[in-house]
């Protein structure tokens, strides 16, 4: 079974939801984005942000951390029915990433996936790359984060 | 707020920063995918080896946080940074596995005032992270809000 015959486009699918904590967004931000407003909520009145708001490299993060774990529990149904799950690899990278609004302390972030099309490679048989728009939404159904994804699949 | 040394003014097209040399322990590869990308081929050495990435390694999501903390100790953490929008592209041409040693470098590739935001310019930056042996393990492309050093000369 293939990716895009398991989730075809027009199909988005919620992979979970993440609370970002001042305590997970300081710690996240001290090991790799120390800037003032990711780290310190006085300091970050004086930015654009205006508030302590999650590294956009959190925000990211919190994606795959909910996608791993909806495949896992994906494959393990498939699984269960006697199917075989699509084998997925490693990304080569994403594109378009925006950041589109900031994620406040408190903020819980609901995550989706979905496929838009997929292609076989030319140089690799056996090999397919597909093309995901990933989204993060907010509390109050704001955007807040929004990429184009790739992954690998092989037959 | 701490005085900072580089403002929008000295991002001039062209110019080129270093990022922060930084070593990738196994350990860290490890705790980063247990808690994000908990996938066997960034957990253990075994399924690394196994896997098309050859080795124990990294996340691409802890190569671009790694990457972000070069750019802080390279050169942001002294920039009158206001933050980015986003990411145009990320390519993670290579896998980052336990033990490289990553270095690399931001270039400014445009700038431009943002009328939005008076006294604030978007730069925007090739970035390129390699490993010891010289390859590129990463490249990308974003543009940096950054604060004029003097908004009001800058804009007349």
């Amino acid at each position: 079974m293939r990716l895009i015959d398991l989730s075809p486009p027009g199909n988005r699918v919620v992979t979970g939801t993440v609370l970002f904590t001042a305590e997970d967004i300081i710690r996240f931000a001290r090991q790799f984005d120390p800037q003032p407003f990711h780290i310190d909520a006085e300091a970050a009145k004086d930015y654009v942000f205006g508030g302590l708001c999650a590294s956009g490299w959190h925000t990211c993060a919190g994606w795959m951390k909910t996608y791993v774990a909806y495949w896992n529990a994906k494959v393990e149904s498939l699984e269960r029915e006697g199917l075989v799950a699509p084998k997925l690899g490693p990304s080569a990278g994403f594109k378009k990433l925006q950041w589109l609004k900031p994620v406040y302390a408190g903020d819980e972030i609901t995550y989706s996936v979905e496929v838009v099309a997929s292609r076989s490679l030319a140089s690799r048989s056996g090999m397919h790359l597909n093309l995901t728009v990933n989204e993060g939404v907010n509390q109050k159904g704001e955007l807040v984060m929004r990429y184009e994804g790739t992954v690998l699949e092989f037959d | 707020m701490i005085k900072p040394r580089y403002h929008f003014e000295d991002f001039t097209s062209g110019r080129s920063l270093p990022l922060a040399v930084r070593t990738v322990s196994a350990e860290e590869i490890v705790a980063f995918a247990s808690e994000f990308d908990p996938q066997p081929m960034h957990l253990s050495k075994e399924a690394g080896k196994a896997s098309i990435l050859g080795g124990l390694s990294a996340s691409g999501w802890h190569t671009a946080s790694l990457f972000m903390r070069m750019m802080f100790d390279g050169w942001l953490s002294e920039t009158a940074s206001e933050g980015s929008p986003g990411i145009e592209f990320m390519e993670w041409k290579k896998p980052v596995l336990a033990g490289d040693t990553l270095s690399g470098t931001s270039t400014v590739s445009e700038s431009r005032l943002l009328r939005s935001r008076p006294g604030i310019g978007l730069v925007k930056f090739l970035h390129e992270v390699r490993n010891q042996n010289g390859v590129a393990v990463m490249r990308g492309e974003n543009p940096i809000m950054i604060r004029l050093r003097t908004p009001q000369e800058a804009q007349a």
